[in-house]
């Protein structure tokens, strides 16, 4: 806690807190087609940062890195470094299923499954951990109210997890991905497909994860980047070119392409 | 308004609409002639006797008890075996094979067995299951039926599977759900009713499936439970009395083919609603 203290009154260096996450010399492959060129920069543990840039720039794609999503497709590849808490998550010995509780993923289109709202959260849970039913409903329970949603489904927790809302759906997979602990949480561009009331319920949450998760977000909103992430990174045709905190990338950057995508010139 | 273009389109218009129509009439006229034949015909020789009494000869009162339990136990049969088998493999053609080799040729030959002809099923069944063990049983009859439904699984598993969008399986996996657990617990329940139309489908073509049985299950007069004699059906039994010179067993093939239409017929139904059920969620 204190670290977290100095950190945000300390000055705008920013190695100051630790790197939850280290990407270092990352390339990535469709096939041939090279995604990715020498990505590197961290994520600070309990912050948010945010990925900005235009559309087919990376971000994305560097996203899905992180828990090794793209292993589901044959053909698209990965090399340098991804570091999670100093173990290397490019490693093919590594248990992806594993990597995946620690590591959670927000979708852009909220994803419930066919279940009920109940089963949505417990489903994810049994994966790891086998517990007694009244340990369960507390662990379901938890995990809707830290997602803000218990009050809306309480009553209706047999439900279909299909029969909410959009902004209601987003926010189970919210519930389900905190459901399992994990340490980090990754959001694709998770308000894409919402109206701005539940825009702003999601963007209020992540706010309230920042601090016990360290996240990443991806998002085409330049405002929501400036809201809820304390650092940005802005990736162009696949390079990382500019990362700091986010206030100086909107107010002061440092490269030209951050300053016209930014104010609105181009993307 | 006048435009010679126009009314000369709209013209065309309505002859075309006519055209269609009469097609259409045409088609269900046939149709309902045939039901309405069926009905006609059948319901005068049902009674109780047709479902409590087995097949008998001329001059003695008879049922169709036999063909009846005969096609129930070769149809459940043919899907212990086809179902698993054509389940298993959509699921391989959908989740796993994508466009390899190996799926592109499964896939071609399962089109091929769509279309084959069954009476070449039950030949090669024949010369399989009833040749070298010398005599016609159930049992090759329900392999045949296998044979016949299997593929109608396998086409309508991979199509239902497909249409689980891929960010639902991203989803399961981002939870560090295994591949097996992301098919059995979220793909097949995203598409259960899907998957239960194919089987309700493959039920239906395999109870009104004659040729695959003439080589394989023979027919039976008698009432018999046991699979590796060999045992009547419906469509055997209507094969067999339509041909008949006597007027009771001709009524009673005229049953037999109103129950097995019928039952055929709310099988597809069924299966109807469930998929326009499927893709209403």
């Amino acid at each position: 806690m204190s670290d977290q203290v100095t950190l945000q009154n300390a000055s705008k260096t920013l190695n100051k807190s630790k790197e939850k996450v280290s990407i270092r010399g990352l390339n990535f492959y469709y096939g041939q087609n090279r995604a990715l060129k020498d990505v590197s920069l961290g994520l600070y543990e309990g912050e948010v940062t945010a990925f900005i840039g235009p559309s087919g720039c990376g971000k994305s794609t560097l996203l899905r890195i992180l828990n090794r999503m793209y292993d589901l497709y044959p053909g698209q590849r990965a090399e340098g470094e991804v570091l999670l808490d100093g173990e290397n998550v490019l490693s093919k010995d590594l248990d992806l299923n594993l990597l995946r509780s620690r590591v959670g993923m927000v979708f852009q289109k909220p994803t419930p499954f066919p279940m009920s709202i109940y089963d949505n959260i417990a489903f994810g849970i049994r994966l790891y951990e086998k517990l007694p039913k009244s340990e369960m409903d507390g662990r379901v329970e938890t995990a809707l109210k830290r997602s803000a949603i218990w009050n809306e489904v309480k009553d209706k927790l047999q439900a279909s997890g299909l029969s909410l809302s959009g902004g209601q759906q987003q926010r189970l997979c919210i519930a389900r991905t905190v459901a399992i602990k994990p340490e980090v949480i990754l959001f694709d561009e998770p308000c894409s497909a919402l109206d701005p009331i539940s825009t702003a319920k999601i963007e209020e949450l992540i706010d309230e994860l920042g601090g016990d998760y360290t996240i990443a977000i991806v998002t085409h909103n330049m405002q929501q980047a400036a809201r809820v992430s304390r650092y940005t990174a802005f990736m162009y045709l696949g390079e990382m070119v500019e990362f700091n905190e986010t206030n100086d990338i909107f107010t002061s950057p440092r490269d030209k392409r951050t300053q016209d995508y930014v104010t609105g010139r181009f993307g | 308004m006048a435009n010679p273009f126009y009314s000369g389109r709209r013209r065309r218009n309505g002859v075309w609409t006519v055209l269609c129509y009469s097609a259409t009439i045409f088609g269900l006229a046939w149709l309902a002639l045939i039901l309405g034949a069926l009905l006609w015909k059948g319901v005068e020789g049902l009674s109780l006797d047709v479902f409590t009494k087995s097949t008998a000869p001329p001059g003695v009162v008879g049922g169709l008890l036999n063909s009846i339990v005969g096609s129930l136990i070769q149809a459940g049969i043919g899907l212990a075996i086809g179902a698993p088998l054509g389940i298993l493999a959509g699921t391989y053609l959908a989740e796993y094979g994508g466009g390899s080799r190996l799926a592109t040729v499964v896939r071609f030959i399962n089109d091929i067995l769509l279309s084959a002809p069954s009476i070449v099923v039950g030949l090669f069944i024949y010369e399989l299951l009833v040749v070298p063990v010398g005599h016609f049983s159930a049992l090759a009859g329900g392999v045949a039926l296998a044979v016949i439904g299997a593929p109608i699984m396998v086409r309508t598993t991979e199509d239902m599977l497909n249409l689980v969008p891929n960010q639902l399986r991203e989803a399961a996996s981002a939870l560090g759900m295994p591949r097996s657990l992301v098919i059995r617990h979220i793909a097949y329940k995203a598409v259960r009713s899907g998957l239960v139309t194919g089987v309700l489908l493959a039920i239906a073509r395999m109870t009104g499936e004659t040729a695959p049985l003439i080589f394989t299950a023979l027919g039976n007069s008698l009432f018999t439970l046991n699979p590796t004699g060999p045992m009547s059906s419906l469509p055997l039994i209507i094969y067999e009395f339509a041909r008949s010179p006597y007027a009771e067993q001709q009524k009673l093939a005229w049953s037999g083919a109103l129950l097995l239409t019928f039952a055929v017929l709310a099988l597809s139904v069924s299966a109807r609603a469930l998929s326009a059920q499927a893709q209403q969620r």
